[in-house]
C-alpha cells in the first residue's frame, strides 16, 4: 500500500476529520515498512481504534519505529495491555503504558526474550501453592513486594536476553517473595526499627539487603535446586557483597539467624556501603505487610477460637456433665509448631492429649505461626458463645442489590471477560457478575398451571416415562451372567446337525443410565414483561415436572442486568437443591428486569456445568431476542459475536448448547451463534409452554 | 520361564511383606477378624490399603483373594455362575464363593467402582449371619470362622455417585488410612527403593509440596507408592528430577501448566 491509502485508512478509522490528528507523516512511515508489517500496524491500529482513538493514535505514531526493535509477541502484549489499562483506569493510565514503549526501544535487545505475567503466572501460582505456608496469591503490579498474602510481579519481566534465564528469574523473585512471609520478614516492626536512623529510607534498604542474605540461605536449605539456579543469576549479572559485608552474611547464613539477627546488625550495616540490589529481591514494603495484617489479625483470631470451641465441643460432648458444685478445670488447648528442617507442622493439645486438627484449624494455625513466630495463648482459648461479630468470621459478601442504591462495588461478585469484536481480543474482567435470589412468589402459580395443561402434563408424564431407559435382558451373549438355554438348546441341535455350534451363549443384563445435566437459562430482560414471562414460568413448571420424572440433574438461572457492572444471575434452581414448594414459589417468581446480556450468563453457566459430573451436559437458553445492553454498546453485531464467542468457550468445554427462542427474526442471527440445527425458533408465545418439553425430550435422547 | 500360576485361594504370601504400621491397625484388624467383623479400608490412593492387607494375610496366615471392583461387576461375577463345558452347564464359583469355601481373607479393593446393587450380595456376609446365599444354586454357604472380608475405598473422590450406600458402609469395623507422617514416609521410602535416607527425605519433601496442590488443580498430591516409584528410578541411576517428572508429576497430572509447576518444585528440591 502507499502513504495515501494508508493515510485514508487512517484518517477513516481514528476520525482525523474531528480530531485533527495529522496523520500524513506517520502513514509514510508504515508506508515505508514492508508489506507485512503493514499490515500488522494497521489491523491492530484498527482493533484499538474500536475501544479508544488516542490509544490507537498513539500506537500508530510508535509502532513504524519500534516494528525492527520489537518482537511482534511483545508488541501485541503491550497494545493489549494498554487496552486493558484503558479498561480498568481509563485513557490517562493508558497513554503512560504507550509512552513506555519509548524506553522499551533502549532496552531492544532484553525485549525480545522477555517473559510476560501471563505467561508464567499459571505455573508459578502453583509452585508457590506447593511450597508450605499460607496460601499466596499471584497478582501483575507495578513493583515486586509481598504485603504476605499476594506476590506482586511485573507485567514484563526481561533482566536476560534468554528467556528461559527470565522465566528463572521470575520464579526466583516469587520464592524469595514467599520467604519473606515463611521465615518471618514481617514479624517486628522494620519501619519503626528503621526510624531510629538518621536517613529511615536508606536504613530500610539496607535491611533488606540483611534480610536478603539470610533468607537466601534459608532458600538455600529448604531450595537447594533453586538456590543453585539464583547464584548462577545473580553471577551472571555480577551482582555481590559490597565491601566489607562478609562478616555479616556470614552471621546470617547460620541455621538459626532470624528476623532479630538482621534487625541487630542494621546498626552496622548502615555504616557499610550501600547493599546494590539483587537481581531477584524486588522491595521491601513494610506498610503494606502491616496494612494485610491489621486486616488479617483480628479475623484469623476469631476464627480460631470459634473452631476451637467447636473441636472442644466434639470432645467434650461424650463425658458426663459435670456435678453440682464440683470445679472443673478449664480445657486448656495448647499448639505447638515444629518448624524445622524447613518443615512446618502444627501439633494440637487438649489437655495434654493431642488432638487431630482439620486442615482449616491447621492452616489457621500456620498463618498465625507465620505472622507472629508462635501462637499466642490468647488465641487458644476456645470462644463462648456470641463472643464475636459473625462479620469476622464468615468472608463479607456484600449485599448485591447495594449496587442498586449507589454504592458501587465489586465485593462479593464474579468477573467475566467479554469478547470484544473490534479489538479482536478479550477485555479483561469486564463483567461484574452477580447471583442472586429469586425472592419466591406463593400465589398458587404452580397448581393453576398444571390445571391449566392437565392435559398436556398427562402426555408428557407417559411420553417422559417411556424415556427412562428400563434393564433389559440380552439374549445370545458372549459373556454373561447366566445361560441362555435356548441359544444353547439350539447350539446343541446344530452340534447334532453337524453345524458349528453358536458360542453366544449367555444372557447379560443391560443396565442403562441417563446421566444427564442441563442448566436452563432463562431470558429475564425488560422486554419479556407480561404474557412471555409468563409463558417461560409456565414452561418452567412443566418442564421440572418432566424433568422430575427422568431424574436428570438440572438447574434452572434467570439473567438480566444493565451495563456490565450489573451483570445479574438469578438463581430460580441449582443443580443439588430438591424441585420443592420453595423452587416452585421462585418459579412463580420470576419478574421480568433489565436488558439482556447474554455472555456472562454463558460463561457462569459453563462454569456450574464444567463442576457437574456428567456425561452429557446441555445448556439451554430460552430467549426473546437478541443480545442488548444498555449504553454500553452491548447491542448489533457487538452482543452477538461475544455471545458466539461464550458459546464457543461451553462447546470447548464438552457442553451442547441449545436455544429456544420466540424472536421470529432470529433467523438471522441464531445461527451465527448457536450453529445452523442448535435452535428453535417457535412461532407463537403460547407454544412454549407445549414444546420446551417436547424440545428437551428430542435434544436428550 | 513360566509365569507361576495357581488357584486364588491357594495364594498364600510366604515371605513377611514390608509393612510399617501407621498407627495401631494391625491389633484392630486382628481383633475385627477374632470377632468375625468385616472390615472397611478408607484412604487415598497408594498409601498402602493393599500392602496392609498382604501384611495382614501373611500374619494371620490366610490366603488372600483379592477382587478389584469395576462399574461392570456383577453379582455373578463375585458369587459364580453357571458356564457350558462340552454340552453340559458347570457351576464355577466366583472369587467370594471360594474365599469363604476355604475360609480366607476377600478383599474387595477400590469398592465404590461397583455398582451399589452388586455390593448388596455381600451384606449377608457383613453381618452376624456370616452367610452366602447362592441362588443360582439354592445353597447357602456358611462362612467358617477363619473367613474375613475386608473392602476399601477412597474417599478423596468428591462425587455423589462414588459413594458407598449406609446400608453397606454401617456394616463395617473402618480403618482410616493416610499418608504416613514425614519420619515414616521416609524410611519407607527408603526401604522399598533403596535410595539413601538424605534423597527420601527430599522425596518425602517433594511429595508434600504436591499434597499442598491438592484442590488447586490437583486431584490428589503424589502418593507413597509414586515415591517409592521415584527412589527406585533414582537408585537406578536416573538424575532425580527426571525420576520425579516420569514416575511422579505425569503420574498425578495431564494438565501442561500443572506438570510445569511440579516440574519446577521439584527441580527447586533436587
Amino acid at each position: 500500500m502507499n502513504a495515501g491509502e494508508i493515510t485514508q485508512l487512517l484518517e477513516g478509522w481514528l476520525e482525523a476529520d474531528f480530531s485533527f490528528r495529522k496523520v500524513g507523516p506517520t502513514a509514510e512511515k508504515i508506508a515505508a515498512l514492508p508489506v507485512d508489517d503493514q499490515n500488522f500496524i494497521l489491523d491492530w491500529t484498527k482493533r484499538v481504534a474500536s475501544s479508544n482513538l488516542e490509544v490507537a493514535w498513539q500506537f500508530a505514531r510508535r509502532a513504524p519505529a519500534l516494528m525492527d526493535s520489537m518482537d511482534r509477541r511483545l508488541m501485541e502484549a503491550w497494545v493489549l495491555g494498554a487496552c486493558d489499562v484503558y479498561d480498568r483506569q481509563g485513557l490517562r493510565h493508558a497513554l503512560t503504558v504507550m509512552e513506555a514503549a519509548d524506553h522499551f526501544a533502549e532496552r531492544q535487545l532484553e525485549m525480545t526474550a522477555g517473559v510476560l505475567f501471563e505467561d508464567v503466572a499459571g505455573v508459578l501460582g502453583n509452585f508457590v501453592r506447593g511450597l508450605s505456608g499460607r496460601r499466596l496469591a499471584l497478582e501483575q503490579g507495578q513493583h515486586i513486594y509481598t504485603d504476605t498474602e499476594k506476590l506482586y510481579l511485573p507485567g514484563v519481566l526481561a533482566r536476560f536476553p534468554d528467556p528461559a534465564d527470565n522465566f528463572k528469574l521470575a520464579k526466583a523473585m516469587v520464592a524469595m517473595m514467599w520467604a519473606q512471609t515463611r521465615f518471618g520478614t514481617f514479624r517486628a516492626d522494620l519501619i519503626q526499627a528503621c526510624a531510629s536512623f538518621p536517613d529511615p529510607a536508606r536504613a530500610l534498604g539496607q535491611l533488606h539487603g540483611l534480610e536478603t542474605l539470610r533468607l537466601s540461605a534459608c532458600i538455600a536449605r529448604e531450595l537447594p535446586g533453586l538456590h543453585r539456579e539464583m547464584e548462577r543469576l545473580r553471577t551472571a549479572l555480577g551482582e555481590g557483597l559490597p565491601a566489607g559485608w562478609e562478616p555479616l552474611a556470614r552471621r546470617l547464613t547460620q541455621p538459626e539467624a532470624s528476623l532479630a539477627d538482621s534487625l541487630a546488625l542494621l546498626g552496622h550495616a548502615t555504616r557499610l556501603p550501600d547493599f546494590t540490589p539483587w537481581c531477584y529481591q524486588g522491595e521491601l514494603r513494610p506498610e503494606a505487610a502491616a496494612a494485610t495484617f491489621e486486616a488479617r489479625r483480628e479475623k484469623e483470631k476469631a476464627r480460631l477460637r470459634v473452631k476451637l470451641s467447636q473441636l472442644l465441643e466434639e470432645h467434650t460432648r461424650h463425658e458426663a456433665p459435670a456435678t453440682p458444685g464440683e470445679e472443673r478445670p478449664i480445657p486448656a488447648f495448647e499448639a505447638e509448631a515444629r518448624d524445622e528442617a524447613g518443615r512446618l507442622d502444627m501439633t494440637l493439645t487438649l489437655d495434654g492429649l493431642p488432638v487431630a486438627p482439620p486442615e482449616d484449624v491447621k492452616a489457621l494455625l500456620s498463618s498465625i505461626y507465620l505472622d507472629f513466630g508462635e501462637i499466642p495463648p490468647d488465641y487458644l482459648v476456645p470462644a463462648g458463645d456470641g463472643d464475636y461479630d459473625p462479620s469476622l468470621l464468615m468472608d463479607q459478601t456484600a449485599d448485591p442489590d447495594a449496587v442498586w442504591q449507589g454504592t458501587y462495588h465489586e465485593e462479593g461478585a464474579t468477573f467475566y471477560d467479554e469478547w470484544d469484536m473490534g479489538r479482536e481480543h478479550y477485555r479483561k474482567n469486564w463483567c461484574v457478575m452477580r447471583e442472586k435470589e429469586v425472592t419466591p412468589v406463593e400465589d398458587g402459580f404452580h397448581r393453576a398451571t398444571l390445571e391449566k395443561y392437565a392435559g398436556l402434563v398427562k402426555h408428557l408424564r407417559k411420553s417422559f416415562e417411556a424415556l427412562r431407559d428400563e434393564n433389559r435382558i440380552e439374549k445370545r451373549q458372549h459373556q454373561g451372567d447366566d445361560v441362555d438355554i435356548d441359544a444353547l438348546v439350539e447350539a446343541l441341535a446344530d452340534a447334532r446337525d453337524g453345524r458349528e455350534m453358536s458360542e453366544r451363549l449367555f444372557v447379560r443384563l443391560h443396565r442403562t443410565e441417563r446421566n444427564i445435566a442441563v442448566a436452563f437459562m432463562v431470558d429475564m430482560s425488560g422486554s419479556t414483561r407480561g404474557w412471555i414471562n409468563e409463558a417461560e414460568r409456565e414452561a418452567l413448571i412443566l418442564l421440572c415436572e418432566a424433568l422430575e420424572l427422568l431424574g436428570d440433574r438440572y438447574a434452572i438461572y434467570g439473567f438480566s442486568g444493565i451495563t456490565r457492572k450489573r451483570c445479574e444471575l438469578f438463581r430460580v434452581k441449582t443443580f443439588d437443591e430438591p424441585y420443592s414448594d420453595e423452587v416452585k414459589a421462585r418459579i412463580s417468581g420470576i419478574r421480568a428486569q433489565e436488558y439482556t446480556r447474554m455472555g456472562f450468563a454463558i460463561r457462569h453457566l459453563t462454569e456450574l456445568l464444567k463442576g457437574v459430573e456428567a456425561k452429557t451436559k446441555v445448556l439451554i437458553t430460552l430467549s426473546d431476542g437478541r443480545p442488548d445492553d444498555y449504553f454500553d454498546g452491548y447491542r448489533g453485531p457487538y452482543g452477538i459475536e461475544d455471545t458466539r464467542m461464550a458459546l464457543l468457550e461451553a462447546r470447548r468445554a464438552g457442553i451442547h448448547p441449545f436455544c429456544i427462542t420466540i424472536d421470529k427474526e432470529a433467523r438471522d442471527y441464531l445461527p451465527h451463534m448457536y450453529g445452523a440445527a442448535r435452535y428453535i425458533i417457535l412461532d407463537d408465545v403460547r407454544q412454549l409452554p407445549m414444546k420446551v418439553s417436547d424440545i428437551y425430550r428430542r435434544l436428550t435422547t | 520361564m513360566d509365569a507361576h500360576s495357581l488357584a486364588p485361594e491357594e495364594h498364600f504370601i510366604q515371605k513377611e511383606p514390608y509393612y510399617e504400621a501407621v498407627s495401631n491397625e494391625i491389633a484392630i484388624f486382628e481383633a475385627a477378624w477374632r470377632h468375625k467383623l468385616p472390615v472397611l479400608l478408607k484412604g487415598p490412593t497408594g498409601c498402602g490399603k493393599t500392602r496392609f492387607m498382604e501384611y495382614m494375610a501373611w500374619r494371620l496366615k490366610l490366603p488372600l483373594i483379592t477382587v478389584s471392583c469395576h462399574d461392570d461387576l456383577t453379582a455373578s461375577d463375585l458369587v459364580g455362575r453357571y458356564l457350558v463345558k462340552g454340552g453340559e452347564t458347570t457351576w464355577v464359583d466366583g472369587p467370594l464363593t471360594r474365599a469363604v469355601r476355604v475360609g480366607g481373607i476377600c478383599y474387595l479393593d477400590e469398592v465404590v467402582e461397583a455398582r451399589k446393587d452388586t455390593m448388596v450380595v455381600i451384606h449377608p456376609l457383613a453381618d452376624d449371619r456370616r452367610t452366602l446365599p447362592m441362588e443360582k444354586l439354592g445353597r447357602l454357604l456358611e462362612a467358617p470362622d477363619a473367613f474375613c472380608l475386608a473392602i476399601s475405598y477412597n474417599p478423596g473422590y468428591q462425587s455423589v455417585l462414588k459413594d458407598l450406600k449406609q446400608s453397606t458402609r454401617q456394616r463395617f469395623v473402618a480403618l482410616e488410612f493416610d499418608y504416613p507422617n514425614p519420619e515414616l514416609e521416609r524410611r519407607i521410602v527408603a526401604n522399598e527403593s533403596g535410595v539413601d535416607p538424605a534423597m527420601a527425605e527430599r522425596l518425602v519433601k517433594f511429595a508434600r509440596m504436591t499434597r499442598n496442590l491438592k484442590g488447586s488443580g490437583l486431584e490428589e498430591g503424589a502418593s507413597t507408592r509414586l515415591l517409592v516409584h521415584a527412589g527406585k528410578l533414582i537408585a537406578g541411576g536416573i538424575d532425580p528430577v527426571t525420576a520425579c517428572r516420569s514416575a511422579v508429576a505425569q503420574a498425578v497430572t495431564d494438565d501442561v501448566d500443572m506438570l510445569a509447576a511440579i516440574q519446577e518444585l521439584s527441580s527447586s528440591i533436587f
